[in-house]
């Protein structure tokens, strides 16, 4: 099995080395994994940093937001045909010891999205109460929308097969997308599953959400998730914007 | 005397609509404006040129439609008209959003080719 691992990097210099080495450390019997940084046009050493590694960088010429650095992975991971494509945060929050258990679910063949959850176990990181505040109110929103509750929209710790990345791959939101993503997911019949992680706090970078963008955050990711629904809903699965 | 002012705003409307459209064709032989958008410029001068040359005409459809007042007319069709070309722009730029979005990735993943086609 081809597993990519896609990390979405923006002035990452300071943690891009120990994910590099965490990631290329982990063996799994009869699988080949491939670390896939993209640097979405960071201003610092990121790029000089991965090639001096011989990672395997996609290097954007314009700074696309994190929906669509990822979905350049996983354009990638299409056209290379892996069979799961897994997302995690350059930024040193993700456990990538936790791979293991990510993709487990997708090679027993049981789901096609395996979303990480920090707070089905409720240990590690537990994100400041706004920010929890902020998640509880999209796992009532999807709970309405698709009848599905999950406990982590927002976490970027995820893994999809390769159905999945079929779906992605047309279509993917450009800001913000992990719970618009979540909607996509279940409305293209998609399995999805979420297993307990232990997120630790990040080592670097910052945020791609800071506390004055958190209302734009809230209300912009709101609109995304219901005009994605609708659009799923009234035009068929097909959705290109 | 009496004539002489209306004749006076009729000559600058029309010079002014003229000379809009002249800059709009100017701006299209350049290369610098797009056809397509041009349409909408163009059929916004003649309008212009119509009611310019047609004096009573504003009365005539402001009477029809049963706006009162003349002149509100011209407002609420000019606020309409910018709104709908806003929408426009909107639309064009998301489309165009889009594409750069994915002319970036293509040219990520093309320069990955390259690069690992330098190291075979």
């Amino acid at each position: 099995m081809k597993i990519a691992v896609i990390i979405p990097c923006y002035n990452e210099e300071e943690c891009v080395a120990d994910v590099f080495n965490e990631i290329s450390s982990i063996k799994i019997p009869n699988c080949y994994i491939e670390p896939v940084f993209i640097n979405d046009c960071s201003k610092d050493n990121t790029l000089a940093l991965l090639k001096s590694y011989n990672a395997k960088v996609l290097d954007l010429s314009v700074n696309l937001g994190i929906g669509g650095a990822v979905q350049t992975g996983f354009k990638y991971a299409l056209l290379h045909n892996f069979d799961i494509a897994i997302q995690l945060d350059g930024d040193g929050q993700h456990p990538s010891d936790q791979i293991v258990n990510l993709i487990a679910p997708i090679m027993d063949n049981e789901v096609d999205v395996v979303i990480g959850s920090r707070f089905i176990e409720k240990e590690g990181f537990q994100s400041s109460f706004a920010r929890r505040l902020g998640i509880n109110y999209f796992k009532f929103l999807n709970k309405f929308l698709v009848k599905k509750t999950i406990t982590d929209n927002t976490s970027g710790f995820r893994a999809i097969n390769n159905k999945a990345l079929k779906e992605v791959c047309n279509y993917y939101p450009d800001e913000y997308p992990e719970p618009e993503a979540v909607i996509l997911f279940s409305l293209n019949n998609l399995r999805i599953k979420e297993i307990p992680v232990v997120m630790r706090e990040r080592i670097g970078g910052q945020s791609s959400i800071s506390s004055f963008k958190s209302i734009y955050y809230m209300v912009k990711v709101s609109l995304a998730i219901i005009f994605i629904y609708l659009r799923l809903k009234l035009n068929g699965k097909r959705s290109t914007l | 005397m009496e004539n002489v002012v209306p004749y006076k705003i009729q000559i600058i409307s029309i010079l002014g609509a003229l000379a809009f459209m002249f800059f709009i064709f100017r701006l299209i032989t350049k290369g610098k404006l797009r056809e397509e958008y041009a349409i909408v410029w163009i059929v916004c001068t003649l309008i212009l040129i119509v009611f310019s040359v047609w004096r009573s005409g504003l009365d005539v459809i402001a009477k029809l439609l049963g706006v009162y007042y003349a002149p509100a007319l011209v407002f609420l069709a000019a606020i309409f008209a910018i709104i709908i070309f806003l929408v426009h722009l909107s639309v064009v730029n998301s489309k165009q959003q889009r594409q750069i979005k994915d002319l970036t990735q293509d040219i990520a993943l093309l320069k990955d080719k390259l690069d690992s086609k330098k190291n075979d």
